[in-house]
């Protein structure tokens, strides 16, 4: 709770937020363009893990100046998202798809074993595959789009987008590119074989409407794995328009090579991707003015304070620190500029974009998040 | 196998030292739950390579839990004892491979939600240990140093504001021959108190010259090993079936002869075992300290500290290989490593608040001192009993005269 106070309080004076429960009847509802359009959801997972002192405390708001300025202020913000899973990536950020703590294997390349919120979408509403996507800059995630339950069959998630394998098959691979492949820091020279899921090569002209020479061009432009990913994303929204949407980015997982000035830099950038998004959300017409867009990390990093740790580096220690973070929402029926402190859970999200979307999460763990509905 | 059923004989494997140690505490091992005793006898498997600190730390750990009675052994390890652990894991050689017991105890704990259980229990009982065996102070206040931004020119954004608050800052310190100056006060706190690595200095790029009396470990020494170390990475990262874990076991096995370390050339006068071992496990079981001098010293300060315990640890961070983006890693391979000096000195800012965390925790934190400068300019920070929290100087000053004061 003392986590959520300071971050309240930052938040409150930094950004000008008003506090939930007490002025809701006096703040801006975000409400649908007249000529109703299909609903359609981003989901943004916010970096690898990121802490307050580099965040949302006042020592770290320079860090973040997109997200204080432009975005919180059209947010609903929660401040107490405690996960209490599984501190890796690939099998927290499974958790926030499915809505429920999974427990495979965060080194190999599985499914999730719940269904996923793009399989529940997908069954419900009766959406084609090409509604659902992610775009992931880890080949870890190549499985995230849809799980191995029995309820659902293969083809029935999402389409994982990897940009890196796009480009690495776009040219044509080397050990040139082998630092491409790279899934993580901790783990440079770690990948696990790709199965299932992926698009192919021939798929990039087809659903990305880009040739590979266009795609090259572009890439040498870009500074890092999540600038490309981003840019995928915006491709995709303008060719496929799809009402689900989920990009997780990593960038600021370099933390966990122990350099602080990369980290830093990796939120820096994070955060100015963030606000690309949502511009972008902004002006496409498929998009303006009838998407959701929630952001929030899989989880945070271990604390100073804890001798079993080395502070930001890593998220080993399972202390409140690293299990605490914070979620967004805005857009589209959210009520702007508001702060909420009641911990909620990771695995809230999935039912809630189940309530807004209008799919059921019978699987999932949490609860619809009520502020936003 | 549980602990009830330890014998004599089954440390066998274990090196002459530790062997020797342990078979004299088979009863009160034999007392233990599973879920404790691997991570106690990874401590001691290695106690023919720890430093002297250590090695009263293991001796007086294993002595004290031969004192507790029944009921204390209920009491203290009531936490551990409720944790559950899979046949797996029980039929693991754990007597042999404590280390990488410990690590699959870990991913278990994780996978069955029983971590928080399992570290709630491990402070409860550090707690306790702490209570009931005293440790001794340092036999002279500590000092730390830790010099940033070699290779730095202009540099705007404010230094060590995390630290600041906690002791002096000076704006005008002189800088010409300050790390001389530093190397020469670790030199005659070495020779005042003559302890066995008591007395160390890090450079995370080539060493400068120093007393052969101070244990020293640099990045630039460590060159060879660090390459050999990658390679053998990317040799195994690429046979089937090899990920992360696999990979952590595979190197937890090497041994400093495999990456070339134990020998006279290596720029000691003879080869040091102890210190192989821990420039080893500092390149194996860091995260990045194969390929960031920063890391690496910042994790070597904490390894040092925390294992070594030294009256006097001087900490120089170096500039590390700057992180290549997208475009010259899409345009060719190049053997040029381009520096990052002003990211170091971000790094470093950060890596000398840590190396005085990691101080402070230390046995004698009250009396310890600490100085951080930014080599080559005016900027410090001192800390410790005698200079004022949060105060400013901006008088011009000497190195030696912050040393003094700090005393």
């Amino acid at each position: 709770m003392e986590l959520a106070c300071n971050r309240r309080e930052f938040l409150r004076t930094a950004a000008g937020l008003t506090l939930g429960g007490t002025l809701l009847g006096s703040s801006r509802l975000v409400r649908a363009a007249t000529v109703p359009k299909r609903k359609k959801v981003v989901v943004i997972t916010f970096g690898g893990g990121a802490r307050d002192q580099e965040t949302f405390a006042a020592e770290g708001q320079e860090n973040i100046p997109h997200l204080m300025k432009d975005l919180i202020p059209q947010s609903t913000f929660f401040t107490q998202v405690v996960n209490r899973g599984i501190l890796g990536h690939y099998v927290a950020t499974a958790s926030l798809a499915t809505g429920v703590y999974e427990t495979i294997n965060n080194f190999a390349s599985l499914p999730p074993e719940h269904p996923t919120a793009f399989e529940y979408f997908r069954k419900d509403l009766k959406r084609p595959a090409s509604d659902a996507w992610v775009v992931a800059p880890s080949n870890g995630f190549n499985r995230i789009g849809e799980s191995n339950h029995r309820s659902y069959g293969s083809g029935l998630g999402a389409r994982v987008l990897l940009p890196k394998h796009l480009l690495t098959a776009a040219t044509s691979g080397g050990r040139d590119f082998e630092h491409l492949l790279r899934d993580n820091y901790e783990t440079p020279f770690y990948a696990p074989e790709l199965g299932g899921g992926e698009i192919e090569l021939e798929q990039l002209e087809q659903i990305l409407k880009l040739s590979v020479n266009e795609f090259k061009k572009k890439a040498l432009t870009l500074s890092s794995p999540d600038e490309l990913s981003v840019y995928i994303a915006r491709q995709l929204m303008k060719q496929m328009a799809p009402s689900l949407l989920w990009v997780t980015m990593h960038d600021i997982d370099i933390a966990h090579a122990g350099a602080y000035s990369l980290y830093i830099e990796g939120i820096r950038r994070t955060d100015r991707l963030c606000a690309d998004l949502w511009k972008t959300i902004q002006s496409e017409p498929e998009y303006a003015g009838n998407t959701t867009l929630f952001i929030l990390p899989d989880f945070g990093r271990d604390s100073d304070d804890d001798s079993g740790g080395n502070g930001f580096q890593h998220h080993r220690t399972g202390d409140a620190l690293s299990r605490t973070t914070w979620m967004m929402a805005m857009g589209a029926g959210i009520r702007e500029g508001v702060v909420f402190d009641r911990p909620i859970e990771p695995t809230d999200l999935v039912p809630t974009l189940g309530s807004m979307l209008g799919f059921s999460a019978s699987f999932a763990q949490g609860k619809p998040i009520g502020e936003l509905l | 196998m549980l602990p009830r059923d330890l014998k004599p004989e089954q440390f066998s494997g274990y090196p002459p030292e530790a062997r020797r140690l342990v078979t004299g505490y088979i009863g009160a091992l034999q007392r233990l739950p599973l879920s404790f005793v691997p991570s106690l006898l990874r401590e001691v498997i290695d106690y023919d390579f720890k430093f002297p600190v250590e090695r009263k730390a293991v001796e007086k750990e294993l002595a004290n839990l031969k004192s507790l009675s029944a009921e204390q052994i209920d009491t203290w390890f009531q936490a551990f004892a409720r944790i559950q652990l899979s046949p797996k894991l029980e039929s693991f050689d754990w007597i042999n491979a404590p280390a990488q017991f410990v690590e699959q105890l870990s991913s278990y704990l994780w996978t069955t939600h029983q971590l928080d259980g399992f570290r709630t229990a491990a402070m409860g009982y550090a707690g306790r240990l702490q209570a009931a065996v005293p440790v001794e102070p340092p036999a002279m206040p500590r000092l730390g140093i830790t010099v940033v931004g070699q290779g730095v020119g202009m540099y705007e954004e404010a230094l060590f504001r995390k630290l600041r608050p906690h002791g002096a800052y000076f704006s005008r310190v002189k800088p010409e021959n300050g790390l001389n100056q530093l190397l020469g006060a670790v030199s005659a706190r070495a020779k005042a108190n003559p302890v066995a690595y008591g007395h160390w200095y890090i450079d995370g790029g080539v060493a400068a010259e120093h007393d052969s009396a101070v244990t020293c470990v640099s990045y630039g020494a460590l060159e060879p090993a660090r390459v050999t170390l990658l390679r053998k990475i990317q040799s195994e990262s690429g046979r089937p079936g090899m990920g992360p874990e696999a990979l952590r076991t595979v190197m937890a096995q090497l041994r400093p002869a495999d990456l070339g370390l134990g020998k006279a050339s290596m720029g000691n006068a003879s080869p040091d075992a102890v210190l192989d071992r821990f420039q080893m496990k500092v390149l194996t079981e860091g995260s990045g300290t194969q390929i960031f001098s920063t890391t690496f010293a910042q994790w070597t300060a904490r390894e040092a500290l925390r294992r070594a315990q030294p009256l006097t640890l001087l900490v120089r961070f170096a500039p590390r290989q700057r992180q290549k983006p997208m475009n010259e890693l899409l345009s060719s391979t190049s053997d040029r490593v381009e520096l990052d000096p002003v990211g170091s000195l971000m790094d470093g800012d950060m890596g000398a608040y840590y190396n005085w965390l990691n101080q402070q925790r230390l046995p004698g934190a009250d009396q310890s001192s600490f100085l951080v400068w930014f080599e080559g300019h005016g900027e410090a920070v001192a800390v410790g009993p005698s200079m004022a929290r949060g105060t400013v100087s901006n008088s011009v000053a000497e190195i030696g005269q912050l040393l003094s004061w700090m005393s």
